[in-house]
């Protein structure tokens, strides 16, 4: 399904990333236009990354990606970067949320084989995987349950929306 | 087949389904509670989703919390343009200083056993004290609620944490639920309900159960849920609308967790994660120049005059410093001013603020300097979460801040009481 195919370069964080150290809090206090706040994209734990980032980079992470705050900017401050995929060992349940509902494709996968710079290729044939092609191995990924598929089919929960007027399962 | 936890009978109930762990749902929520961190961005959605009319707006509550008061001139613009929304489609808005959404949902009597309430903020999380399911939700969720007034929800599992015996003294729930994030992990609870039992839980008053659930999503629970009692009932403003809700016998955890309670001894989360918690006696010593004290997790009557009774009886406030205090709502904040608590604080020292979220995540309020040293009886001490990331914050009870205040540094609260 071409809704889910991202293809980019991994830029890598460690785990139990919270939202706050995605995006500061107090940031959108100024502003919520992601095109603004991809400025300060994790400031507080890798401050060159806002100014080294580029369009389709893929964002990697450990476990609990997205903890903390439910902010939505934590997930459209990324895509305002041009990163429309999160590959992590867990996430947060608010942030999938907010993720299938702008259509930033999260994947739960292993992701301790991942390097920085490696370049990856997210597709779904037959299910959810991930290619690293700079190490030619393939991953697995956890399935996106029924409805949270539909809305990334959409393109979001607006489009979804726009759509159905209400929820379908 | 087996029976079923509160979540699944509460999710059940509100979906008109047999909702069953791992089962999706599509529910229509009792309230549901935008504030001005969330909602001026579930504008946006509900306008590119092409909404005109808001479904039910009898169900919807929005609250002024986390820039009170607007600390610039776009905050004041995101303030006026909830006003004007709210004021057109017959919304409630509880404006700058009556205090934190969660509070005023449970003070309102929205929050019911039985009830599903969500709110956009990941702290909703709390009204499971009340036997409610109550769980945090993002902007665009909040739009569609808007928008046709149902979403979905994934049926948790759920956990099921039972509290043996009685907190020992100058020991709190914010110990309980310190002590529980290590155990559990940051993580430990992701997608999960966690449901409380024992027999500790009747020694625990409203006030404390709302503590404890507070801190729930820093596990990464879906929702905390305690079972309700005549303290519960006691509380409830609308008795005759709950829907108490006890778990079958025979219904399935995932996972049991034990605590007796009076092993407890006062905990503190170090700097910059809630699970890193230890025996506060460990920390001991380490100099701290502010004290917050607030919050969705300790801003409440209670949590007052803990901290009250314990730097009155260490004979004041540390010189070098700063006391800071936020009162979760108006209520909280008219409740200190009429029984005292308020003059003493004063008499501390403290910085009174508007009651809101204060200080919690520096959106407004006071902000700690560079290597600042704070303890605060909030929920989070990410790095940079109150507007510094060059400050350090600890977690603990009132009684530990106050404890700290006293001292000047991290200090057991038990050797000043």
């Amino acid at each position: 399904m071409t809704a889910f195919r991202r293809e980019g370069r991994a830029r890598v964080f460690g785990d139990d990333v919270n939202t706050d150290y995605i995006i500061a809090s107090r940031r959108k206090r100024d502003s919520l236009d992601p095109l603004v706040l991809r400025q300060y994209l994790f400031e507080e734990i890798d401050p060159r990354f806002a100014a080294s980032v580029r369009p389709g980079d893929i964002l990697v992470a450990g476990k609990n990606f997205g903890c903390g705050s439910a902010m939505e900017v934590a997930v459209t401050a990324l895509l305002g970067a041009g990163i429309h995929a999160v590959l992590a060992r867990g996430f947060s349940r608010t942030y999938y949320r907010n993720a299938v509902n702008n259509g930033l494709l999260p994947v739960i996968c292993d992701t301790t084989r991942i390097h920085e710079g490696d370049s990856l290729d997210v597709d779904y044939e037959n299910g959810l995987s991930v290619r690293n092609a700079t190490t030619g191995e393939t991953i697995g990924a956890e399935e996106v349950p029924g409805i949270m598929l539909d809305i990334l089919s959409a393109g979001g929960l607006v489009p979804y929306m726009r759509e159905y007027g209400d929820f379908r399962i | 087949m087996a029976g079923k936890t509160i979540s699944e009978k509460i999710l059940s109930v509100k979906s008109g389904c047999d909702a069953r762990a791992g089962d999706i749902v599509i529910c229509r929520a009792d309230y549901a509670l935008g504030t001005d961190g969330s909602t001026p961005m579930a504008l946006d959605y509900f306008e590119a989703m092409g909404g005109h009319r808001v479904h039910d707006p009898g169900r919807i509550l929005f609250a002024l919390d986390h820039y009170a008061p607007a600390t610039s001139r776009h905050t004041a613009q995101l303030h006026r343009r909830m006003r004007d929304f709210a004021a057109v489609h017959g919304i409630r808005l509880y404006d700058v200083g009556e205090g934190i959404g969660h509070q005023i949902v449970v003070e309102s009597g929205r929050a019911l056993p039985g009830g599903l309430v969500v709110g956009a903020d990941s702290h909703a999380v709390t009204y499971g004290a009340l036997n409610a399911f109550g769980t945090g939700i993002g902007s665009s969720d909040l739009a569609a609620i808007l928008m046709c007034g149902q979403m979905w929800l994934r049926v948790p599992e759920t956990i099921r944490v039972t509290l043996h015996g009685r907190l020992p003294d100058s020991v709190y729930p914010k110990d309980i639920a310190l002590a529980l994030a290590k155990a559990l992990g940051a993580d430990g609870a992701t997608y999960q309900a966690l449901e409380f039992d024992g027999s500790g839980i009747e020694t625990l008053d409203l006030d404390d159960r709302l503590v404890i659930a507070n801190l729930a999503v820093e596990m990464g629970a879906k929702n905390a849920v305690f079972p309700a009692d005549e303290k519960t009932l006691a509380c409830v403003k609308h008795s005759s609308d709950a829907c108490v809700t006890a778990p079958d016998a025979d219904a399935r955890y995932v996972r049991q967790v034990e605590i007796v309670l009076d092993a407890l001894v006062p905990q503190v989360a170090l700097p910059h994660q809630v699970d890193r918690v230890e025996a506060i006696a460990n920390a001991a010593g380490r100099s701290v120049q502010m004290v917050y004290l607030g919050t969705c997790t300790g801003g409440r009557v209670r949590d007052f005059h803990q901290a009250r009774d314990v730097i009155k009886a260490g004979g004041g406030v540390a010189a070098g410093v700063q006391l800071v205090v936020t009162p979760a709502s108006r209520e909280v904040l008219e409740t200190l001013a009429r029984d005292g608590t308020l003059a003493d604080l004063i008499s501390f020292g403290a910085v009174i603020q508007a009651p809101g979220c204060g200080s919690c995540c520096g959106t407004c309020g006071a902000i700690p300097g560079d290597g600042v040293n704070v303890i605060s009886t909030a929920n989070r001490n990410f790095k940079g979460r109150m507007g510094n990331g060059a400050a350090n914050i600890y977690l603990a009870s009132p009684a530990s801040c106050a404890a700290a205040a006293v001292r000047g540094a991290i200090a057991d609260p038990r050797e000043i009481q």
